[in-house]
């Protein structure tokens, strides 16, 4: 069901951001942006909820907490960016900034959509994407064009994770049946636009934008890095020991 | 030294049509995070529609010191208050 | 103004405010107490955290997530209100770091099920908002405003606890019993939370007569007693004290005397996660030095771009 694997690969990519940004809580580099980036999560994880109530629906079976806690590496379809390791502060950044970038585009478009259920879960996560990609706007800014160190960081936190974001504009069959019929988002119709974001903040960030070398691919297919599983092991640890427990 | 960052005091308003209130204060190097940090801290339960962030050291305050010269001399001058006015009995609108 | 003078508006129920005169032994005893709250938020976190990442269902997930949060922001309530009193929020962490200030001792047990998140809130945070709600009249006027915002967001956390340690207790065979061992392992730590005895407590004297504490370390202890041992019968779990019972004639729970050794061993860095706690922070804040730097950096810059 083309709706179905749709809907589930914009559910993971939150589901697995969320997560990762969770990690962050108590760790922060100040106390103010340790609870900023909670709420980012809490954003997300409302989000990833959101969709898998839809999917959960499509399938017609299995539940919400299913869905997000007794699938395997192989049945998970979220950007591979989303599942990288959380790193230094400027690596969460910039990889923040480039998903927000990209959600923001996608959502604005998605919020169009002729599926309500997806229009209507699209205009509630475009108020809290703009946020986000706000917020971290605002410190690819002031990490870029902090200290000597802070830039050299963070241009070797984009250099690293730009690999990464080749799989935003990807179309695979599924989105190519779905845009079509009016339900999603052409992705190759917000490169322009997304291109436009980067290469402004960048500007001002005084960084330089990464050449597009080798880029990765494969998450459609549920093809990851080797980062997932390890989330995925403590993330599902409870309900996959328990099997028969309700929390 | 690398750590100093400035105390911003924050006023929230609640609601559209209502006066911006005292809430507390957040620290950030600029206006920019100021606001945001506030954003993040203040609002988790939908308690803002407005937020205004000054830097601490910009509100100037009366001290305790001063109180009684300031505000006693208030207290007797009742007849700014409409209380204060006899009234014809039966007349209304006033 | 004297010390009379002080003293009286105390007595009147009057608060004191930043600006106004106070004895130096009052404000030093507030920047004590207000800082070592502060600390015992942040450090807090850490316990819950540990589970943030492995919570069984997308909703107990945010749930923790928005109440570790919720910590973070009132340890920010609680150094700004500390702040007030002339001292830095840099300068508090320092002294958290060098072992100066201390956190409550409650937060140097490990967390080791997921039945802990729900004694954890429970149990640490109902003992916790006992002192709060008596707090929120405490004289200082920052700390007091701080305390009353703090318990009006608090006020769902005790209800989180309580529902998950009752969701396990009525749960499969391996759930109650990973919610009766969480029940064994926090019992007494919790209670002990507030404090040492009265006679063995040298600021309480005061603490009390200046209104920074509104009721006794046992005044307080025992109304969380009282309140919380029909909690645990309603969710069929036993509070591990043999001599826990009802007295009639003083209408409280009587109950067992604490591990007093434990207690000042775990309060002078001998718990089994002081130190764990600690580094934690220490490199969190280490970590994001980096960050800050770059953020005043920009900061500087940008006013040098306004004046030229």
């Amino acid at each position: 069901m083309s709706l179905l694997d749709y809907t589930l690969r914009i559910a993971d990519s939150s589901l697995i951001s969320a997560q990762r940004l969770s990690e962050w809580c108590s760790k922060g580099p100040t106390l103010e942006e340790d609870i900023a980036i909670s709420n980012i999560s809490l954003d997300l994880f409302g989000q990833a909820n959101g969709f898998l109530e839809y999917v959960s629906e499509l399938d017609g079976n299995k539940t919400v907490d299913d869905f997000a806690f007794k699938r395997n590496e192989r049945e998970f379809f979220n950007f591979k960016i989303t599942e990288q390791p959380n790193g230094h502060f400027g690596d969460t950044i910039v990889k923040l900034f480039l998903t927000s970038a990209f959600n923001f585009l996608f959502y604005t478009k998605l919020s169009g959509s002729k599926n309500e259920k997806l229009s209507a879960l699209a205009a509630k996560s475009l108020k809290e994407v703009k946020y986000h990609l706000k917020h971290s706007r605002s410190w690819m800014v002031r990490l870029g064009d902090g200290t000597e160190e802070s830039n050299k960081k963070i241009q070797e936190s984009l250099n690293s994770l730009w690999q990464f974001t080749g799989e935003f504009f990807e179309m695979d069959k599924v989105d190519t049946e779905i845009s079509k019929s009016g339900l999603g988002v052409n992705n190759l119709s917000i490169k322009e636009d997304w291109n436009k974001i980067i290469n402004t903040t960048l500007s001002e960030s005084k960084l330089i934008r990464p050449k597009d070398g080798y880029m990765q691919t494969g998450s459609k297919r549920g093809i990851h890095t080797e980062h997932l599983g390890h989330l995925l092991s403590e993330m599902q640890y409870l309900p996959r020991a328990y099997p028969d427990a309700k929390w | 030294m690398e750590d100093s960052t400035e105390v911003w005091e924050v006023f929230i308003q609640s609601k559209n049509g209502l006066a911006h209130k005292h809430v507390g204060n957040v620290h950030a190097t600029d206006k920019e995070l100021a606001l945001q940090n506030a954003r993040d801290l203040y609002t988790r339960r939908n308690e803002g529609s407005c937020i205004w962030v000054v830097k601490s050291k910009y509100i100037v305050s009366s001290e305790s010191e001063d109180g009684e010269a300031f505000f006693d001399p208030s207290n007797d001058k009742m007849y700014r208050h409409p209380t204060f006015y006899n009234m014809p009995d039966g007349a209304k609108h006033i | 103004m004297s010390k009379e003078k002080f003293q009286e508006k105390i007595d009147a129920e009057k608060k004191i405010e930043p600006k106004d005169w106070m004895p130096e032994a009052y404000r030093k005893h507030l920047i004590r107490q207000i800082s070592q709250h502060a600390h015992s938020e942040i450090i807090g976190m850490q316990p819950e955290g540990n589970w943030i990442s492995r919570a069984p269902s997308l909703r107990a997930k945010m749930i923790l997530l928005a109440k570790v949060q919720d910590e973070a922001g009132h340890g920010l309530y609680l150094y700004s209100a500390c702040e007030t009193l002339g001292i830095s929020r840099q300068e508090l962490i320092q002294q958290l770091h060098e072992g100066k200030a201390k956190y409550s001792s409650i937060f140097n047990y490990p967390t080791l099920s997921w039945a802990d998140m729900g004694a954890v809130g429970w149990l640490v945070d109902g003992a916790a908002i006992v002192n709060q709600v008596s707090l929120q009249r405490t004289s200082y006027g920052p700390y007091s405003r701080g305390m009353v915002k703090i318990c009006k967001e608090e006020s769902f956390h005790q209800r989180q606890g309580y529902e998950i340690m009752s969701e396990m207790a009525n749960g499969t065979p391996e759930q109650k019993e990973m919610a009766q061992d969480a029940l064994n392992r926090f019992w007494w730590p919790s209670i002990m939370m507030f404090g040492p005895h009265d006679g063995d407590s040298p600021r309480t004297g005061n603490a009390m007569k200046w209104k920074i504490k509104r009721q006794t370390n046992d005044e307080l202890r025992q109304s969380f007693i009282d309140k919380t041992v029909h909690q645990a019968e309603i969710i069929g779990l036993t509070i591990p004290d043999p001599d826990l019972k009802w007295n009639e004639e003083r209408g409280h729970y009587d109950f067992g005397e604490m591990d007093w050794d434990e207690f000042w061993d775990v309060v002078n860095g001998n718990g089994p996660c002081n130190k764990q706690r600690l580094d934690h922070h220490k490199k969190a804040h280490d970590d994001g030095k980096w960050v800050r730097k770059a953020a005043k950096a920009y900061s500087d810059k940008q006013k040098n771009l306004v004046k030229n």
